[in-house]
């Protein structure tokens, strides 16, 4: 089951903690993938300890150019792609009425622009290939709101949207569009909070623990595999029960 | 009929399923051929890819029918 030998994979910020769990979780399933971010670093460790398969495509998606180029450079470097992860995104926190312009735009750009981008630069080889998977990794916090995230909840639940619009268009091609919705995972980003916050969270959160990184990879694989065909335009919530939508 | 013509034809007749006589000189991508917009999208690819040109999106929305299809190739190619 779920498996993807032959298929090739994009996956934005693969740099990350989720990123790079997605891009293990379909490498394992077969698939060869292509790591985009903008840190070389990280991108060319997970490069190394993934072997054969692994291509490092480096990609600022605040740059239009770059990312109109994104699919193109994928396409040379594997050939096609087939499985599109948009997993890349940015924070720029401010209260409400603090937020200024820049940082309402900035995160617009990079969280919703750039998918926008990256999922109509691969269309027309899924198109042709009549297959395609497009998964974009939207957050809980895109369907519940949260406070001093007004751009980023914007951008969340804006990806949804698009993703349902997107997934009626191409769905008699054999292409899903489909939303995984983090709630809240263990990465880099939440280790920076101190163990009194992360317990008041914790309090919301049914399962009583954090999730994995790895648990949104195997949620992806599964909207990436073939057998996922007749799943489109829906959001699979991986949030130990803290929002059951 | 022209070469460009019968390659135009092979092209929609492929891509549509539809009977080659059916596809004359007036005949409508979505009107009488069947065609829904995302088919008249993927027969504007098709095209730049058989002849190797480029249809931008404002030129693409002009061709409604077979006969528009060739004379806008014929004039591109």
């Amino acid at each position: 089951m779920f498996d993807l030998t032959g298929k090739s994979a994009l996956v934005t910020g693969a740099s990350g903690g989720i990123g790079g769990a997605i891009a293990r979780a379909l490498h394992g399933a077969g698939a060869t993938v292509a790591l985009s971010g903008t840190r070389m670093e990280p991108l060319e460790a997970l490069a190394g300890e993934l072997g054969a398969r692994a291509h490092v495509l480096q990609c600022n998606l605040s740059d239009a150019a770059a990312v109109e180029a994104l699919p193109k450079q994928a396409v040379e470097a594997m050939g096609a792609v087939d499985v599109l992860v948009n997993n890349a995104g940015i924070t720029r926190d401010n209260l409400f009425m603090r937020m200024s312009d820049e940082e309402w735009r900035e995160v617009i750009e990079v969280n919703l622009t750039s998918t926008f981008r990256l999922c109509r630069g691969v269309l027309r080889g899924m198109m042709k290939a009549r297959w395609g998977r497009i998964v974009n990794i939207s957050s809980i916090v895109g369907a519940t709101g949260n406070p001093g995230q007004g751009n980023y909840a914007a951008a969340k639940a804006g990806m949804v949207g698009m993703s349902k619009s997107l997934a009626y268009e191409v769905a008699s091609r054999g292409i899903t569009v489909n939303c995984v919705a983090p709630g809240f995972i263990t990465t880099a980003m939440t280790d920076k909070l101190n163990d009194e916050q992360k317990a008041r969270i914790l309090t919301q959160v049914p399962a009583g623990r954090m999730g994995e990184a790895d648990e949104i990879g195997a949620a992806v694989l599964y909207l990436a595999s073939p057998e996922a065909g007749y799943v489109t335009g829906t959001t699979l919530h991986v949030n130990g029960g803290m929002a059951m939508i | 009929m022209s070469d460009i013509a019968d390659r135009v034809k092979k092209i929609v007749v492929e891509h549509l399923g539809v009977d080659e006589d059916k596809v004359t000189e007036n005949a409508s991508f979505i009107d009488d051929l069947g065609a829904d917009s995302l088919d008249t999208v993927e027969l504007v690819m098709a095209f730049e890819e058989e002849f190797g040109i480029e249809i931008p999106d404002d030129a693409a929305e002009t061709i409604q029918t077979f006969g528009d299809a060739v004379k806008f190739i014929s004039e591109a190619a």
